[in-house]
């Protein structure tokens, strides 16, 4: 479909008028469009402040003893920096944004299946968030947990743990909600002629991802109930000093936390097996292998939980039967690795920003993937557990993995979602700083962790030092490429030159609407007869 | 989206509600009675069951799951496997402790 005539001015969803006037057009829209622009604003935010807050942490670490702030300040700060981008940015994550913003999009529908729910689901994300913010300024002060809220700590400490509980509470009733959508949305609202083997493959992942979201969740916010109540009343179903068992608290946070580094990554995933088609200009090789490998991950994902329980001293049998399950998880991530590179293969590639996003993906998550190994094996967690290595291993997947590919998706999206270009050149500098600061940043981590650096400690022994500055430096690089590469996204969605409806070539249904979509999306719901992505070559019939 | 079926599960008298709501209560009383009773091992087992039978007739007959689509009902299927799956996990640690 080609941009609109003249003859009757096109009116975007932007610029499209309601019966609120002001910012109520937006904090007030039911439409899926507005509301990923607005989880997107908000998660912009908290990822600042999370920013800030990892420089000043590693500004603190530049220097044995005190650098900067004193042990308590160190103690919060690592707190909230977890908190926010865990609850507040990442779980959120693409799919708030581009899952509200793209599913309905490629599925050839109007919008999601409940709008209004999906409005609730932003405004308690927002209430979260001010919850969230409001504990910080309270008396107690700050939260000093970590972000895995352990008891007995949680029980004890004199700082306000309660109120940031609830908050994540609160968080994760939008996520379910947001879950509860997706699932019914991907079932009830697909193109007549879109079977579930024709939905592009970012569909997959974020309908796998919401079985996730709307099973594991109420496990977490069951657990934090509790600790709140137990905080309030002495209970005793946690502190051991009550009888409780500490132990119970930790198989019911990581049986939703550990699935939740799927609800991470599953989407990540699905918009890596999006922009390597169309920049490879290829269909995507084993698409079934693909989908199926994301109910795969999201299924095996409930079951390893306990893997970062190994050295509490749980029984030796769940030890042993947790390692070996953890160990599954890498049949299907390896999978879809080897089908993304076999897509590449005498594709003809362009090698635009979203695509090299993705291959700084596959480089860092594939650390990140194998270091995971390390950790999952009982013989070596032993040694690395509560160090840096384990730092360094999940800013190497959540960061290198799903970050990137927020970042990734925002360049490709971006001229859908706003109509405008981004700077390429500007892109690509930015992309070579974060890719030399992130692994000076975190690779050095992996080092020091192995040498016994322990993890959510505000000192260090001298002979840490070249390391520690290496790794300071580091973040310098890597806050500044982040930042470059924000200033050309904010550049371009005010003044960049103006995108046409499908400026990569891309074969999915968001790119044959014009950019940025009119407020009902298609003008007539489209009919669908091939798969995804038909680039020309062999097709599966 | 079944708003169509919707109508005739009105078929579900009034009287039936109050009766599985006596149920429940009594089965709560039963549940809080027997804590009293030492029943060693099994104890955790006599009230995971009286729960999942009070549960049965809350999602079957209160959420009108038993008149819904089978869609519905693969759903909660998957649902209730994962907790059993995670229950049998749990065990493997306490009771091998
Ligand atoms: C410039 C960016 C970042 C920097 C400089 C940074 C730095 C750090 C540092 C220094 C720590 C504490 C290490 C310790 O003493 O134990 C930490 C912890 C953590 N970071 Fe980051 N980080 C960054 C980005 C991110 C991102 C993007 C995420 C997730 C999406 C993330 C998630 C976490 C989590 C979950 C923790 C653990 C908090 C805890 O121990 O409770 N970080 N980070
Ligand atoms: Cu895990």
């Amino acid at each position: 479909m080609s941009e609109n005539s003249e003859s009757k001015p096109y009116i975007n969803f932007l610029q499209a008028e309601s019966k609120h006037k002001g910012i109520f057009k937006w904090i007030l829209s039911t439409d899926h469009k507005r509301i990923g622009i607005m989880y997107m604003t908000g998660m912009m935010a908290f990822l600042l402040v999370g920013i800030t807050l990892g420089f000043l942490m590693k500004l603190e670490m530049l220097t044995p003893g005190k650098t900067i702030m004193d042990a308590q300040t160190y103690n919060a700060f690592f707190t909230l920096h977890g908190v926010i981008m865990i609850f507040l940015f990442i779980i959120p994550g693409l799919p708030a944004v581009f899952g509200n913003f793209m599913l309905p999009l490629q599925i050839g529908a109007r919008d999601v299946a409940f709008p209004r729910l999906n409005l609730l689901s932003w405004w308690l994300y927002v209430v979260g968030g001010i919850f969230a913010i409001a504990s910080l300024f309270l008396q107690g002060g700050p939260i000093d947990t970590g972000w895995t809220f352990y008891v007995p700590y949680s029980l004890r400490t004199g700082t306000n743990v309660s109120l940031p509980l609830f908050a994540a509470f609160i968080l994760g009733f939008s996520s379910i909600l947001t879950g509860i959508n997706f699932v019914t949305t991907v079932h009830r609202l697909r193109a007549p002629g879109m079977t579930f083997f024709k939905m592009p493959l970012f569909v997959w992942a974020i309908y796998s991802t919401a079985w996730i979201q709307v099973i594991a969740t109420p496990v977490v916010g069951i657990t934090i109930i509790l600790v709140i109540v137990e905080r309030a009343f002495s209970l005793g179903i946690f502190d051991p000093a009550l009888g409780g068992d500490p132990l119970l608290f930790q198989h019911l946070f990581w049986i939703y936390s550990h699935p939740a580094v799927y609800i991470m990554i599953l989407p990540a995933m699905g918009a890596v097996s999006e922009i390597i088609p169309t920049f490879a200009k290829r269909t995507i090789f084993g698409y079934k292998a693909i989908a199926f490998s994301s109910l795969a991950i999201a299924f095996i994902g409930y079951f390893v939980w306990a893997h970062h329980m190994f050295t509490t001293g749980i029984s030796d049998t769940s030890r042993f039967i947790f390692s070996l399950l953890t160990f599954l998880v890498a049949i299907p991530s390896g999978v879809k690795v080897f089908n993304w590179v076999a897509t590449l293969y005498k594709g003809s590639i362009t090698p635009g920003a979203p695509l090299l996003f993705v291959m700084m993906f596959i480089f860092l998550f594939s650390i990140g993937g194998l270091t995971g190994l390390v950790l999952g094996s009982l013989a070596t967690n032993v040694h690395v557990h509560d160090t840096y290595f384990v730092v360094a291993h999940f800013h190497y997947v959540m960061f290198g993995g799903t970050v990137m590919i927020f970042f990734a998706a925002l360049h490709y999206w971006l001229p859908k979602m706003f109509g405008r270009m981004y700077n390429e050149k500007v892109a690509k500098w930015s992309i070579a700083l974060i890719f030399i600061g992130f692994n000076m940043l975190y690779f050095t981590m992996f080092i020091l962790g192995y040498e016994g650096q322990p993890r959510r400690y505000w000192d260090y022994l001298p002979q840490f030092q070249t390391l520690q500055i290496i790794s300071t430096v580091g973040s310098w690089i890597l806050i500044s490429g982040i930042l470059l590469m924000f200033g050309n996204l904010h550049r371009s969605i005010k003044r960049g030159a103006k995108a046409e409806a499908n400026p990569w070539g891309g074969k999915t249904l968001e790119w044959t609407i014009p950019s940025p979509p009119p407020v009902h999306n298609f003008d007539e719901i489209p009919v669908i007869t091939h798969g995804p992505y038909n680039y020309g070559e062999e097709e599966a019939k | 989206m079944a708003n169509e079926h919707s109508e005739k599960n009105h078929s579900v008298g009034y009287g039936t509600y109050v009766l599985i709501w006596l149920v429940l209560v009594g089965l709560t009383v039963t549940t809080v009675s027997i804590s009293g009773i030492n029943l060693g091992n099994i104890a955790l087992a006599v009230a995971l069951l009286i729960a999942a039978v009070k549960s049965a007739f809350v999602i079957n007959i209160f959420m009108h799951i038993k008149f819904e689509e089978k869609i519905f009902k693969v759903f909660i299927a998957i649902a209730l496997m994962t907790l059993l799956s995670v229950f049998v996990l749990t065990a493997f640690d306490v009771f091998f402790r």
